[in-house]
């Protein structure tokens, strides 16, 4: 981390996705840089790809890399990541869709905060702000007096499904994502404010719920592994969905063949956690969890767990298993684990 | 009107710290010069050296005057508080609570001596009974949050003599933060329900949320939007019927003194804020009151002693013999000065004076909303077709997205006006709150110099922001560094010489 102790100067980096997008809105966020008077550093990539954008919101730049304008590629968008994480930027503000997302955390992972501009690209992931001004906002304030970080799910849309109008979505990854807890803390839940902590008390209730004897299904996801964590369980996956038995890892990455024959006939509980910015518990990102596997196990040991901050983020749930039978069943309220012995009814539409 | 507020300050900080003054053998106290014979004090607890400020009365007089004139209260000007309900307090209760009569006897005196006191407070349990519709208040908790942990005890044991597990406690996600804490803290597991668009509890989650694991559910009415819950009745009949009990936070009673009553809403147990709703000094750190009510199946767990009076003998007493009490919550019979004030407070108000009190708080709330509806940087979030109760949720959000000045800057622009800012961020489904309480102690005057000062900032913000970023400047103590604040919070004289030290 660059910048000068006690002035104030601190970094940040601009960069635009490879494909054109909306630069207006990357100059929005710019802009409210520049009204809140943040001193920092700008480090951008040429022309389209982040110094018009910083020219045209104002802000002075330091311009790094080549790109050749109008012809640019993802591999452009991971050269940037890659410069400017070599630079010690603190935080990467890219305005761009998923894909854009994806090529940065391929590029640079979780090594320095990422921080999405919402441009009207479709984004499934879970790193954007809600509008230009709020990105701006946040970057300034975690730029001015640091804010904590939270693991935010990173969504590749088959786009072949997609423009055949099935919406299938996996999750890619995570990226580590700038929030505000003041804002969380307000919500008066026994929250930390920091979701890593709120996650841990989660797990510490959901532990304490486990039953001997019994499969939990642990869909993917922070929170999920968190609940991992406490039971001693550090090689679970991130990405896919895990067996745990008797407070032991049974199998790793399974699919729904394998799952099926573990649930089948015995008593089991699904833990999930919502995916993606829409908050999706079933069908975008854990598609192993299909229809059969929700109907053996049955609605009713379908646990829900979600950190506050992530409520604070997607306030509604939704669920697209692909049966829409199945999928009404679950409208309406259900109880959410937010914490050590709190729970939320939150609505899934 | 202008306000400016003293500044007492030397080159390096602030008035300094009563520890920093004087000088090594000044006194302002004349003690005995040993201690009288036949008082024996433990060896223990005999101290060799006092660490003590040692300075003549005049010093110290000053010293604590300098202080008082850079501090804020409801005798210095308008409070609006959203939910604290500062109201004035009468110098008539201080008066009275200073009397040798009530502040100088001991609670373990011989009941025959201090009839008068044990009389007061079945009275005052009697009043307020009376004023919630419930069958007997217990006097003792000393604090809202103390009352409502009280509330919580109240319901388990209500339910373990039913033979029930009950492990849940509802609240509405517009709660304030102690009614989770409060229902936590008596074991229970919190569940949340959200409010729908009228800013009301949402009815169908409710009825999701509760089941046979509900002990209770905690509400506010009116609720701390400022709303009357108008589903009240509905509310009831949900949690009673799973066999939960109801549970009311007094927090906003000023809203419904002397119309309806939280007892014949269907509520169990009902909770009280003396140092809100009847008057009695309102300061963070107490002493405060919160008594709580209960319905007649409840009676028999409140907490001993309770008052008793015993027609035969014309007496007052202490009654010990409740076996199915849940115990002792507070030394003695709970904060007995601040009970004296609320006791006067009713007795100077009557029936008729409380009924007042309400209309006028509800008045005043309602002559505020309509006036601020029509300046522009400030909206109502929830349900603006109807009235609101006591206080109303405004939200700064216009202001902030039009022109970027957010709920804390009004609030702290407000203090240059001399008037205290609303309570704001709270509850926390508004963006950018601002929760307005003027209650019904301020003229007209004050309320249209109140919204005056909102215009003049509403209108700074759209033309010089800049302004208002740098405010407060008229008081004794300027823009604070709050996160530097919440992140290292100097809060003791030991902790503050370790920083200055280390400096």
């Amino acid at each position: 981390m660059k910048g000068t102790d006690g002035t104030g100067v601190v970094e940040k980096a601009l960069e635009l996705g490879a494909k054109p997008v909306s630069p207006g809105r990357a100059v929005d966020a710019l802009r409210v840089l520049k009204r809140l008077k943040l001193e920092f550093e700008l480090i951008t990539y040429p022309a389209e790809m982040g110094a018009d954008e910083a020219r045209e919101a104002g802000i002075e730049g330091r311009t790094i890399g080549k790109i050749v304008s109008k012809k640019t590629t993802a591999e452009d968008t991971k050269q940037a990541a890659r410069g400017m994480l070599a630079e010690g930027v603190e935080l990467i503000l890219f305005a761009g869709g998923d894909g854009t997302a994806i090529d940065l955390i391929d590029a640079v992972g979780t090594r320095v905060p990422l921080l999405g501009v919402p441009t009207g690209v479709k984004m499934h992931s879970a790193v954007f702000a809600n509008t230009p001004e709020a990105a701006g906002e946040v970057a300034a304030r975690f730029l001015r007096e640091g804010l904590p970080l939270r693991e935010a799910e990173v969504m590749d849309i088959d786009e072949e499904a997609y423009r055949q109008n099935r919406l299938s979505a996996k999750l890619k990854g995570f990226a580590k994502v700038p929030y505000e807890p003041a804002m969380v803390q307000a919500t008066k839940e026994a929250s930390t404010g920091y979701e890593l902590a709120d996650q841990k008390a989660i797990a510490r209730w959901v532990f304490e719920l486990m039953e001997k004897g019994r499969i939990y299904v642990l869909g993917p996801g922070t929170t999920t592994r968190a609940v991992a964590e406490e039971l001693g369980i550090y090689d679970s996956t991130l990405l896919g969905v895990d067996l745990i038995k008797n407070y032991k890892l049974v199998a790793k990455d399974v699919n729904e063949e394998q799952i099926l024959q573990a649930v089948g006939g015995k008593l089991a509980t699904i833990i999930v956690s919502p995916i993606g910015r829409q908050g999706f518990i079933l069908g975008r990102g854990n598609q192993q969890i299909s229809p059969e596997v929700v109907m053996e196990v049955g609605k009713e040991n379908i646990l829900v767990i979600a950190a506050p901050q992530k409520l604070s983020s997607t306030p509604t749930l939704k669920v697209d298993t692909g049966d829409t039978k199945l999928d009404e069943v679950f409208r309406g309220y259900i109880k959410v684990i937010t914490g050590y012995r709190q729970s939320r009814m939150v609505k899934i539409i | 009107m202008n306000y400016q507020q003293a500044r007492w300050a030397s080159k390096e900080c602030l008035e300094p710290l009563v520890f920093e003054l004087g000088k090594a053998g000044r006194r302002g106290a004349t003690l005995p010069p040993k201690i009288p014979a036949g008082v024996k004090i433990p060896e223990s607890l005999i101290r060799k050296e006092l660490e003590l400020p040692e300075l003549s009365e005049p010093e110290i007089v000053r010293h604590y005057t300098r202080l008082s004139q850079m501090n804020y209260g409801v005798d210095s000007g308008f409070y609006p508080l959203g939910s604290c309900t500062m109201k004035y307090n009468p110098k008539i209760s201080e008066e009275l609570a200073a009397l040798e009569t009530a502040a100088c006897i001991h609670p373990y005196q011989a009941e025959e001596t201090v009839q008068g006191a044990l009389e007061l407070m079945y009275k005052l349990e009697r009043h307020l009974a009376e004023i919630a519709g419930v069958a007997r208040v217990c006097l003792h908790p000393s604090a809202g949050a103390h009352g409502e942990f009280l509330g919580m005890l109240l319901a388990r044991a209500y339910h373990k003599s039913k033979g029930k597990e009950r492990t849940e406690v509802v609240v509405p996600d517009s709660a304030h933060g102690t009614n989770f804490a409060s229902a936590a803290m008596a074991g229970y597991n919190v569940v949340v329900v959200p409010s729908n668009a009228r800013g009301r509890v949402d009815i169908e989650a409710l009825r999701k949320a509760v089941s046979k694991r509900t002990a209770a559910l905690m509400l506010t009415n009116p609720n701390t939007l400022g709303l009357f819950e108008d589903e009240i009745l509905e509310i009831a009949e949900i949690v009673h019927g799973v066999g939960g009990l109801l549970y009311y936070d007094g927090a906003n009673l000023n809203g419904i003194l002397g119309k309806t009553r939280p007892g014949d809403m269907g509520f169990d147990i009902v909770h009280f804020n003396l140092h809100k709703t009847f008057a009695t000094p309102h300061g963070g750190g107490g002493p405060g009151a919160g008594p709580v009510g209960v319905t007649r199946k409840l009676e028999k767990f409140l907490p001993m002693p309770v008052v008793e009076f015993d027609p035969k003998r014309k007496r007052y007493r202490l009654d010990y013999d409740r076996p199915q009490s849940v115990g002792k919550i507070k030394g003695f019979y709970g904060n007995f000065g601040v009970l004296v004030k609320a006791y006067a407070y009713i007795m100077q108000m009557g029936a008729q004076g409380l009924r007042e009190v309400t209309e006028a708080a509800v008045l005043n709330a309602n002559y505020i909303m309509r006036k601020l509806l029509d300046v522009e940087g400030y909206e109502i979030k929830f349900d603006q077709s109807g009235p609101c109760k006591h206080e109303v949720v405004f939200s700064a959000e216009p202001m902030k997205n039009k022109w970027g000045v957010k709920a804390h800057f009004v609030a702290k622009r407000l203090l240059d006006f001399g008037m205290h800012s609303p309570t704001y961020y709270f509850p926390p489904i508004v963006p950018e709150a601002l929760m307005i309480e003027p209650t019904e102690t301020e003229p007209k005057e004050e309320l249209d110099r109140f919204i005056a000062a909102l215009k003049e900032i509403a209108d700074e913000a759209k033309t010089n922001p800049e302004k208002l970023l740098g405010a407060p400047t008229a008081t004794a103590i300027g823009r604070l560094d709050e996160t530097k604040a919440s992140r290292e919070p100097i809060l003791s004289w030991r902790a503050y010489k370790k920083r200055v030290a280390h400096a």
